[in-house]
């Protein structure tokens, strides 16, 4: 049995004590998202996780999606909440009020976006892609476009896809083959074959808006030859409901590891009608920006399953009794002692809750910076938060899903045999939270954006909106013995940083070589930054805390772990970094 | 019509209460607080009406400290119109209680009061019968099914052998019991659009009533663990025990 609960608490947490939400709301001109509003809406958001998408995880995943005449079907009592989520507004939590949504902010958002991704993985990804797509529309499109299709998707009952990879190119976006025709109209005729999009066809909504990157007649080749155009699977007649059906049909879904209930589809563009999204060519411009919102967004998931698995070993090592703790029985009159008692389980348990915390502080941090990216009132401030949240992005996505498998995997192990059957649902866990570190672009492919596009860019100024608070918060504690193994890992990045802008001037492959541990590196430091953060909130909060004494407590001693235990790994990444790429380099192909 | 909804701030029924270590009380302090289940059904129940035309207005009341104020605003994210606090850091008993929602109802002139059937910290299940004696008013407990029609309220009860239907001449009290109906999750619109509902603020003294309780605690405690269950190999070991352990044979 999966277990999941809204980590209500430390979301308030996160939000209100470690990123001072009130401060906040102020800055972006929303003091009238108060924290009790912020808190009713999560307590909700967590009663319809927990008490509608829950119960259809496991389900979900067992009966999977299927492919009739064309026509996906998605699993059992999918379409019943995919109905209550739109009647609850969901979808529209952040989206402007203009179009419909209730532009609350995105500290809250990630938040509750967090919630139905632990609750119910593929599910979260229908309106999590259609999120993404009303972004992109609303950065690049039309007024025409924006005016037809937002209020659609902002209210849930249009979905919308991103349609970027075919069978010959997925990383390598340049090579795409998909084409589009100017027609008379001003419209597009868009042919072509795409593989691999999520809910590409479903049964939830009356319509759905493709995004498609296609090439135009005569493009320049590569990626400076793709554009973005919007292609409906209905087009809206005139009254603006769904019309004539679209040359876009599903030729197959494919058959997975996980994420059984999110329909991963392969479409087929046969003259469909669509119109461009944003400039010629600049197709790739505006994808990114509904990119970037997926990469945090993928990020999240992987936090999110790795909270449901946290939750579930938890439950199932204070329950499973099994052998007697090594300082002698704990509960003589049981038979044995429940495995809790055993430090190696320990070790798993507090592992998994030392990262998911952290990492949801770090999510609360980013998603500071896009609030103020495009509300606040300074525009230098909007200035740095954009740079903030575009170094970050990277890391988010890629050390946030690798630690999602990694920690699912780990409290898999919490339930010995009883993890690999299906029974107790943690091998689907383990087996959803492995897509993230693939799609959205791999995560391999994460750290080279980082350390070959962030960290160079403006000659290093995005890496400063990261390094600056980090060094001031170091200095400002710098008696705090507490802040030491922050203040070592965080001198072991800057000597890896100057190593790395170094040697890759020389020679790119030396960053390539060392992308994956630097992005690893930047992400522990990002984590220890949040630990030691929230260890001095908590720190402050203890003396006066009542009965939430517990909760600091916990905060502390989890902190402290983080330091100890994982933190360290700082040291040999950087070793590793050193290393540089001749042993990686040196085999001849023909040797593998 | 006008409805009257009483909510208290329970406990949340997830939590599990432990008794604080001076045995005065359950530990309130960092625990999660919630509506009443049973008051959430009662809601539930004002709102349905108010949809389907029957009802005009549901004003909502809680009494107790100022955190009420967000189960009020609960129950205006419901779909409740107004709310009304009354304020008191007092934790009054059933018969105070239910003399101020008495004060509120003469203000207010209700033509229904809607409450849960009892609350889960205290389980007292008294209120709804007190404040019905108070205004010589008909009250239908327990109710599972409610339909008005003209001044007949019609109320399904849920009695100890089955069900009973009674007919009140409204006004009267209704009480709700689980099995009503399944209150409906707040929608983000409603919750944003509840902020901006009023709510009014009172004491205890504006509605002529002490909320001093009458009854003293004395201790709190938690129930003796249950010591652990034993297996027996046979029948004859079973009939043995029975007879000379448990001496109930
Ligand atoms: C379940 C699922 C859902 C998906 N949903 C969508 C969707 O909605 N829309 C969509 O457009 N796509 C979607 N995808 C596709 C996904 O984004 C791609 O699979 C992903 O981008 C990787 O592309 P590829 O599979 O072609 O791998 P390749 O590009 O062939 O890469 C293979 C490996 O080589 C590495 N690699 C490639 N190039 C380089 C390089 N230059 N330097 C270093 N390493 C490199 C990669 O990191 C990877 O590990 C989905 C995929 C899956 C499985």
């Amino acid at each position: 049995m999966q277990v999941y609960k809204a980590p209500l608490r430390d979301m308030q947490f996160v939000m209100h004590e470690l990123h001072n939400s009130a401060a906040h709301v102020a800055e972006i001109g929303q003091t009238d998202v108060t924290a009790e509003l912020m808190d009713s809406v999560l307590e909700e958001a967590g009663k319809f996780a927990t008490d509608i998408l829950l119960p259809l995880n496991a389900s979900g995943d067992e009966e999977g999606c299927r492919l009739e005449n064309g026509v996906v079907r998605t699993p059992k009592g999918f379409v019943e909440a995919y109905k209550k989520f739109c009647e609850g507004g969901w979808g529209g939590l952040s989206s402007p009020t203009e179009y419909g949504g209730q532009g609350l902010p995105e500290i809250l958002g990630k938040m509750v976006e967090e919630m139905q991704c632990s609750a119910n993985l593929s599910f979260g990804l229908y309106p999590g892609l259609t999120h993404g797509a009303t972004l992109a529309l609303e950065g690049h499109g039309s007024e025409e476009l924006k005016r037809r299709y937002l209020p659609k998707m902002i209210d849930g009952s249009w979905a919308g896809t991103m349609c970027l990879t075919e069978a010959h190119c997925g990383t390598d976006l340049g090579m795409m083959r998909t084409k589009a025709t100017p027609h008379e109209d001003g419209s597009y005729r868009i042919n072509g074959a795409k593989i691999f999009i999520s809910a590409g066809e479903h049964d939830l909504t009356e319509n759905i808006v493709h995004l498609v990157l296609a090439r135009m007649d005569g493009a320049p080749r590569g990626i400076k030859g793709v554009s973005m155009f919007l292609v409906p699977k209905f087009v809206p007649s005139e009254d603006g409901r769904p019309g004539a059906r679209n040359g876009v049909t599903c030729t197959a879904i494919e058959h997975k590891m996980g994420l059984k209930a999110s329909a991963t589809t392969q479409l087929y563009f046969d003259d469909a009608v669509g119109w461009l999204v944003g400039e010629p060519n600049r197709g790739m411009r505006a994808m990114f920006t509904m990119m970037n919102a997926e990469r945090l967004s993928v990020g999240i998931q992987g936090l999110a399953v790795a909270e449901t698995a946290y939750q579930s070993a938890a439950f199932y090592a204070r329950d499973r009794i099994q052998g007697r703790a090594l300082s002698g029985a704990k509960y003589p009159e049981r038979a044995a002692d429940p495995i809790i008692v055993h430090p190696d389980v320990r070790r798993s348990l507090m592992t998994v809750r030392a990262y998911v915390e952290g990492c949801r502080a770090l999510s609360g941090w980013v998603a500071t910076a896009l609030d103020l990216e495009s509300k606040a009132a300074d525009p230098e401030r909007r200035q740095e938060a954009e740079e903030f949240v575009a170094i970050m992005t990277p890391v988010v996505k890629a050390l946030f899903t690798d630690l999602g498998f990694e920690l699912s995997s780990m409290a898999l192990q919490v339930y010995g045999g009883h993890g690999y059957i299906r029974d107790h649902g943690m091998e689907q866990l383990v087996r959803d939270a492995r897509i993230c570190m693939i799609y959205e672009g791999a995560n391999g492919i994460q750290a080279l954006d980082l350390v070959g596009r962030k960290m160079p860019a403006h000659m290093g100024r995005f890496l400063r909106q990261f390094f600056h608070p980090v060094q001031a918060f170091i200095e400002t504690n710098s008696d705090d013995p507490k802040v030491l193994p922050l203040a070592k890992s965080f001198a072991a990045l800057q000597q890896a940083t100057a190593h790395l802008a170094q040697v890759s001037q020389k020679d790119p492959e030396e960053a390539g070589a060392a992308a994956t541990d630097y992005l690893r590196l930047m992400g522990l430091v990002a984590l220890g930054f949040m630990w030691a953060k929230s260890a001095k909130v908590a720190e402050a909060k203890l003396p006066h805390a009542n009965g939430d004494a517990g909760f600091y407590k916990a905060k502390l001693t989890t902190a402290q772990f983080f330091a100890d235990r994982l933190l360290p790994q700082t040291g040999a990444l950087w070793g590793a970094i050193k290393a540089g790429k001749a042993s990686m380099m040196e085999l001849e192909e023909a040797a593998f | 019509m006008k409805l009257l909804v009483p909510v208290k701030r329970v406990v949340d029924y997830n939590v599990k209460v432990r008794v604080k270590s001076d045995q005065t009380g359950v530990e309130l302090a960092g625990v999660k607080m919630a509506m009443n289940p049973f008051d959430e059904i009662a809601i539930e129940e004002a709102v349905r009406l108010k949809e389907k035309g029957v009802a005009t207005e549901i004003v909502v009341v809680s009494i107790g400290v100022a955190a009420c104020q967000e189960t009020i605003r609960t129950a205006l994210a419901m779909g409740a119109d107004r709310g009304i606090l009354v304020e008191t850091d007092a934790s009054p008993e059933p018969l105070a209680v239910a003399k101020m929602l008495r004060a509120l109802v003469a203000k207010e002139e209700p033509g229904l009061v809607i409450m849960g059937k009892q609350a889960i910290d205290d389980d007292m299940n008294a209120t709804g019968q007190m404040l019905a004696a108070l205004l010589g008013w008909p009250q239908g407990t327990f109710a599972s099914k409610i339909a008005i029609e003209g001044d007949t309220a019609t109320v399904t009860r849920e009695v100890d052998g089955g069900l009973e239907t009674v007919a009140l001449t409204m006004p009267a009290i209704i009480t709700a019991d689980l099995r009503l109906n399944e209150p409906r999750y707040a929608s983000l619109p409603n919750i944003m659009k509840a902020r901006k509902k009023p709510i009014e603020t009172v004491k205890p003294a504006d509605l002529g009533v002490d909320p001093a309780p009458r009854l003293t605690t004395l201790k709190v405690v938690e129930p003796p663990t249950r010591v652990a269950g034993k297996k027996v190999g046979s029948v004859a070991e079973l009939v043995g025990k029975l007879r000379t352990e448990a001496k109930v044979i």
